[in-house]
């Protein structure tokens, strides 16, 4: 077998372009989305409400209980038959954000219990009403304990994009089959396309890394 | 006068600023108050004392709010001219019925807390921990907010900390940060939760010299403590706590010199002891 290293270098473009276009975009559309879901979620399951926190863990255990391509499919293919016809796009960002919103909701509802009840009895003597200590008080703080596991949901998102290929949007992955498919050099084409997901998250990490030095500068070390 | 010290000082000590009736409390099965009275004047400190499980402080807390008693009432009467918080007429909330937010809130802007465990926030430095209640909550203008705090800060002697994370700090200084923290609320009444009791002995020193002067200042006060002698110079009343209810009040040089009652007898000497 002769190694192919034309073809590895002209499919780089593409395959870099996916990441660009569809990839990164759709992680970050869909990690924003699901964040703010999350904290929304993991609000109503704090909440002493019964049936606001029963619709939130039933959320919760339904996302975490079923296979993230199975709800991908649910909504591109199976909603049509109810009317709702979704295009590629949008339905790989709603499918991603109700998933990041499941896993992170707990990840915050952890976070926001793990600070202790003397900051919400501080906050409250100081005169703020609950909403006001929990933004200036206590999410800062949740904030700090929670990013290494909403790190973890972010990474994992940037690769369970690839199986947006699926549903016919145009990403990285998707683009590294094509070209795989017309030149029949498989091997070549998914380790490139694996390079790449690993150098994206090779950056993550990094962030990750700086992020949390940044939140760890007011607690002892 | 600075604005901070409290514009009663010199007025004796004649207006009643809260009056606690009948406070009763339980956590489930547990009856933790079973009719508290207590009665603070303009100028005045008072300590509650007592073994734990007494219930002490739970009436700390139920003055503002912390816990919300199941039945009684706590009236505060007209605020100073020179507080902030609670500026305006009396208040009076009758537990016996249901107490909204709105009330619980009303009752808390009258008081300001300084708590065992300091409680500052972490991820703020010192001068914003100070700052945050004036700033975001009682909406003053910031400059002259930042002015009183560093003020404040250098008269407990930590002017060059006022940049510095909690984490910095050690426990008598966070301490005396909290009560910096209560101060700038400018409240009618300030309430102290055991407020050495977490701290290294040799730390304990710093945070009671910096009470007492607001006591000769003439800050009002109701104070949770272990410290018996402490209590003893600066308390006008002492008010020892037992299972739920006042066994024996009335001036430190009584309640803590010659108590009357056999309860309190043996906590007194037992505290003693121990020292």
């Amino acid at each position: 077998m002769t190694f192919n290293w034309d073809l590895v270098w002209s499919s780089f473009g593409p395959i870099i372009g996916g990441a660009v276009t569809g990839t990164i975009p759709l992680t970050l559309a869909s990690f924003a989305l699901g964040l703010a879901l999350a904290l929304l979620v993991a609000l109503l399951r704090l909440s002493p409400n019964r049936a606001l926190s029963g619709v939130a863990r039933f959320y919760v255990s339904v996302i975490r209980g079923t296979p993230l391509l199975v709800q991908l499919f649910v909504i591109f293919y199976g909603l049509p038959s109810l009317g709702v016809k979704l295009d590629p796009w949008p339905s790989a960002i709603i499918a991603f954000s109700l998933n990041v919103g499941g896993y992170a909701a707990e990840v915050i509802r952890a976070a926001i219990l793990s600070v202790p009840k003397g900051q919400w009895e501080a906050g409250h003597t100081i005169g703020m009403s609950r909403p006001q200590t929990l933004v200036r008080i206590i999410l800062p703080q949740a904030a700090r304990v929670s990013v290494p596991p909403l790190s973890n949901t972010f990474i994992s998102l940037v690769k369970d994009t690839s199986l947006a290929s699926l549903i016919l949007v145009t990403e990285l992955f998707r683009n590294a089959q094509q070209i795989a498919a017309f030149s029949q050099e498989f091997m070549i084409l998914y380790l490139e396309s694996a390079l790449v997901y690993w150098v994206i998250c090779l950056v993550l990490s990094t962030g990750q890394s700086a992020l949390e030095r940044r939140l760890d500068r007011y607690v002892a070390h | 006068m600075s604005p901070t010290e409290p514009s009663n000082a010199s007025q004796g000590n004649s207006g009643l600023v809260l009056s606690a009736r009948d406070l009763a409390k339980a956590f489930g099965s547990n009856v933790v108050l079973r009719g508290i009275d207590i009665d603070v004047r303009r100028g005045q400190v008072v300590a509650l004392i007592g073994p734990s499980g007494s219930g002490k402080t739970t009436v700390l807390r139920s003055l503002n709010g912390l816990e919300v008693p199941d039945a009684g009432t706590v009236t505060f009467g007209d605020a100073d001219a020179g507080t902030v918080r609670g500026s305006g007429a009396g208040l009076t909330l009758d537990f016996a019925g249901t107490v909204g937010k709105r009330e619980v809130a009303a009752l808390r802007d009258r008081s300001a807390m300084v708590f065992q465990h300091y409680n500052l926030f972490p991820h703020m430095t010192v001068l914003k921990n100070i700052i945050e209640g004036p700033l975001q909550v009682q909406k003053r203008p910031r400059a002259e907010v930042v002015a009183e705090a560093e003020r404040l800060l250098a008269r407990v002697g930590l002017a060059d900390k006022r940049d510095a994370y909690p984490f910095e700090l050690s426990g008598g200084q966070q301490q005396r940060v909290g009560i910096v923290r209560a101060l700038a609320l400018k409240p009618q009444l300030l309430l102290f939760d055991e407020p050495t009791s977490a701290l290294d002995p040799e730390l304990v020193g710093e945070v009671l010299g910096v009470i007492k002067e607001l006591a000769d200042e003439g800050w009002t006060m109701v104070i949770v403590t272990h410290e018996l002698a402490f209590a003893r110079q600066v308390a006008d009343e002492v008010i020892f706590m037992d299972g739920g209810v006042v066994v024996e009040r009335g001036p430190a040089s009584e309640v803590l010199r010659e108590p009357r009652q056999e309860r309190t007898k043996q906590f007194v000497k037992r505290l003693q002891h121990d020292v």
